[in-house]
């Protein structure tokens, strides 16, 4: 897995994004950017040679929901993986993330392994 | 109208209808009937008047326009007061956590350096220029160490005092609930005088639901990643 790889991380929350930053720099991702909704996040992704997505679910503007049918609907981006950290934890939401494309779901509050462990196997299923 | 007037009338009544005697029989059912009408009328004013009053006694408590006008205005400031404390405190414990774990990796970095002069090194066949070497670096080791743990120190007890922020916010936070107790209190009135029973009904559901919280949300919501991972793996993930 490329550790170089241009990552942004979504979340209205800075204290969100810090933690998430830090956990990926102590994973080895130092090549992390920041959004803090869906309209900040889509035109840094259509213009940015981003290879994964971290976003909230929560969000106001553009909430994380959108921004993933977003990204599956756009030609350019569609194949970008897509990780969803929130602390939605509805089945039927669940459920809508995944029927809309996510490639991962971590319930907040989580730790630093399962965020690791998430983004492993999405890299595997990825490469595979 | 007494049983015995209302008696004595239908007998007229009943006489008056066995006479053919239409007109008076018509009069004796229109005093009957105004008997009843005012009757009635009687009870809807009692009734009214009681509603009335009801509302004019629940408009001057004096506590539900004190709740209107100061005190939820003052909750929604002392809210994002709470708000505010906790985003600074999150920062200054995250600007002291990074700082830390910078010279955490830094130290790590250096007393690798310092085995690495060490390895292979024999203390009875040393050159000088090998001694001199191990030397420097212990001694920039410990400058930093030294450095590094004074620095670590002032942060870490920065981390520290930021988390008074939770007395601080849990005293605010109390004060809050117990304000919504008493709205609530206030409202189950309300509802009583419109005549109307308290009925535990279904919360209503919005669009996000936000974090989990213990004892009150349960039913679709999925209690951790384990069950989640479960869910996404059931859907083929």
């Amino acid at each position: 897995m490329n550790k170089n790889m241009k990552i942004l991380i979504v979340d209205d929350f800075s204290t969100m994004r810090r933690i998430v930053k830090n956990l990926l720099k102590d994973l080895g991702y130092t090549n992390t950017h920041e959004a803090d909704d869906g309209t900040t996040a889509l035109p840094m992704l259509q213009s940015g040679d981003y290879e994964f997505v971290i976003t909230d679910w929560n969000m106001p503007g553009m909430t994380g929901i959108s921004l993933l049918k977003a990204i599956r609907s756009d030609p350019q981006l569609t194949q970008l993986p897509v990780l969803m950290v929130t602390a939605e934890s509805k089945r039927d939401q669940i459920i809508e993330a995944a029927q809309a494309g996510v490639n991962g779901y971590v319930v907040k509050p989580f730790t630093a392994a399962t965020l690791q462990e998430k983004i492993v196997k999405i890299f595997d299923r990825v490469a595979a | 109208m007494s049983d015995d007037e209302r008696l004595a009338l239908a007998r007229q009544l009943v006489a008056c209808l066995e006479d053919g005697r239409e007109a008076d029989a018509q009069q004796i059912v229109n005093v009957l009937t105004r008997s009843r009408e005012s009757e009635l009328f009687r009870e809807v004013g009692r009734l009214t008047r009681e509603l009335h009053d009801a509302i004019e006694g629940f408009l001057l408590d004096g506590r539900v326009a004190e709740l209107a006008r100061d005190e939820i205005p003052d909750a929604r400031k002392r809210l994002n007061h709470v708000v505010d404390m906790t985003q600074e405190s999150a920062d200054k414990t995250l600007g002291a956590i990074e700082e830390s774990l910078s010279l955490s990796r830094e130290l790590g970095a250096r007393a690798e350096r310092v085995r690495h002069c060490c390895d292979g090194l024999d203390p009875l066949s040393a050159s000088p220029g090998e001694v001199a070497r191990l030397v420097a670096e212990l001694e920039s080791m410990t400058a930093l160490a030294g450095d590094s743990a004074r620095r670590l120190h002032t942060r870490l007890t920065e981390a520290l005092m930021a988390q008074e922020f939770q007395d601080l916010s849990g005293q605010i936070i109390q004060k809050v609930i117990k304000l919504v107790q008493d709205v609530e209190n206030k409202l189950v009135r309300l509802v009583s005088i419109s005549g109307q029973k308290v009925v535990d009904g279904v919360p209503g559901t919005g669009a996000w639901s936000g974090p989990a919280v213990p004892g009150i949300d349960s039913g679709d919501r999925l209690a951790d990643q384990d069950d989640v991972d479960d869910l996404l793996s059931s859907m083929g993930f």
